[in-house]
């Protein structure tokens, strides 16, 4: 499949999961069960992209060994926990990457 | 002054807050996209079309991982599934609208403007309301695609020692920040990172962010339904 086709596809599929619930469903069809479930989903995908990202190398073996990024999403998560904060987050995750990796 | 345009501009105005995280994400994404291998065109392109971060993000980390084509379209349905929930809460508020405008509000409904304007519709109930969730996706369109461009731009200056994929899974986490505090969230997150993290070479055609989405939200249901009964 070509570069944009898959970004053609990419996009409808992101369009259609937005558009179809305002378009077709009325608002009985979805049950509080549903609801509650629907909103792990955030708790359920990221992960899935953070921790291969941090844990594995490029080649997809495990790295855990002189790691910084282990000890940086860690202080970060500590501090997106204390701050409540997205900026926070990620700017103290990025700072103390790049202390590990550029000072010690 | 006329009251769309009132609504609009309130609209514009309680969304500009939560611009500040979406300013270094654009930046991200159009570094990383060119960085992978993307023309700044079909950079652009992306920003444009399929136009939310976590979707262009997941496209970008399978594309690059060597994924198939249809991995990475049900990934990025699996990781927009969230946006399922959205519309249905804020349908009940749309449904009198044209189908024009429903197009219209379906492109600019991300996680930004839902948050705030869902909270407008709670507490107005004025015929004009959806020009709040208008106003609001028209200003996380616009800082996307300027930070996206301003990435494209700067990517040709940035050295890779500075190791800015890094940033993708510092966002991911930073996202997930209200999470951390509730313990059947921590679970699932747990759950999810161990199951792609360890699936990550043994799951056929890269589909790991599938298999660890589907095992967490199981987990989540079954949790949830425990902690009922414990009530």
């Amino acid at each position: 499949m070509s570069n944009w086709l898959l970004i053609i596809y990419c996009g409808l599929i992101t369009f259609l999961t937005r558009f179809s619930m305002i378009a077709l469903l009325k608002k009985e069809m979805f049950n509080d069960r549903i609801r509650e479930i629907l909103s792990f989903v955030p708790s359920a995908i990221f992960p899935a992209i953070i921790f291969p990202a941090i844990f594995l190398d490029n080649s997809g073996d495990f790295q855990l060994e002189n790691n910084p990024k282990i000890m940086a999403a860690i202080i970060a998560m500590l501090i997106g926990i204390i701050s409540q904060n997205i900026i926070a987050t990620i700017i103290s995750g990025l700072a103390s990457y790049w202390f590990l990796i550029f000072m010690v | 002054m006329d009251n769309k345009f009132r609504v609009f501009l309130k609209g514009i105005f309680d969304v500009s807050l939560l611009m500040i995280p979406v300013v270094p994400f654009g930046l991200i994404f159009g570094v990383l996209s060119i960085d992978i291998g993307f023309s700044p065109i079909e950079t652009m392109g992306m920003s444009l079309i399929v136009f939310g971060g976590a979707s262009q993000i997941v496209l970008l980390q399978l594309f690059s991982g060597g994924a198939s084509s249809l991995v990475i379209i049900s990934s990025v349905g699996a990781v927009n599934s969230r946006h399922l929930l959205y519309g249905a809460v804020v349908s009940e508020h749309l449904s009198d609208l044209k189908l024009i405008w429903k197009i219209v509000i379906s492109y600019f409904l991300v996680d930004q403007a839902f948050a705030r304007s869902n909270e407008y519709f709670k507490k107005n109930k004025d015929k004009d309301k959806y020009f709040h969730l208008f106003g609001g996706g028209i200003t996380c369109w616009v800082i996307w695609q300027t930070t996206t461009f301003l990435g494209i731009v700067l990517g040709a200056f940035i050295p890779e020692k500075l190791g800015l994929s890094f940033a993708v899974p510092l966002t991911f986490l930073a996202l997930l920040v209200n999470d951390f505090r509730k313990l059947i969230n921590v679970i699932v997150i747990i759950i999810s990172g161990l199951v792609a993290t360890f699936g990550f070479n043994y799951v056929p055609y890269k589909a790991y962010v599938i298999v660890a989405g589907v095992t967490a939200l199981l987990t989540a249901a079954i949790l949830t339904k425990l902690n009922k009964k414990n009530e």
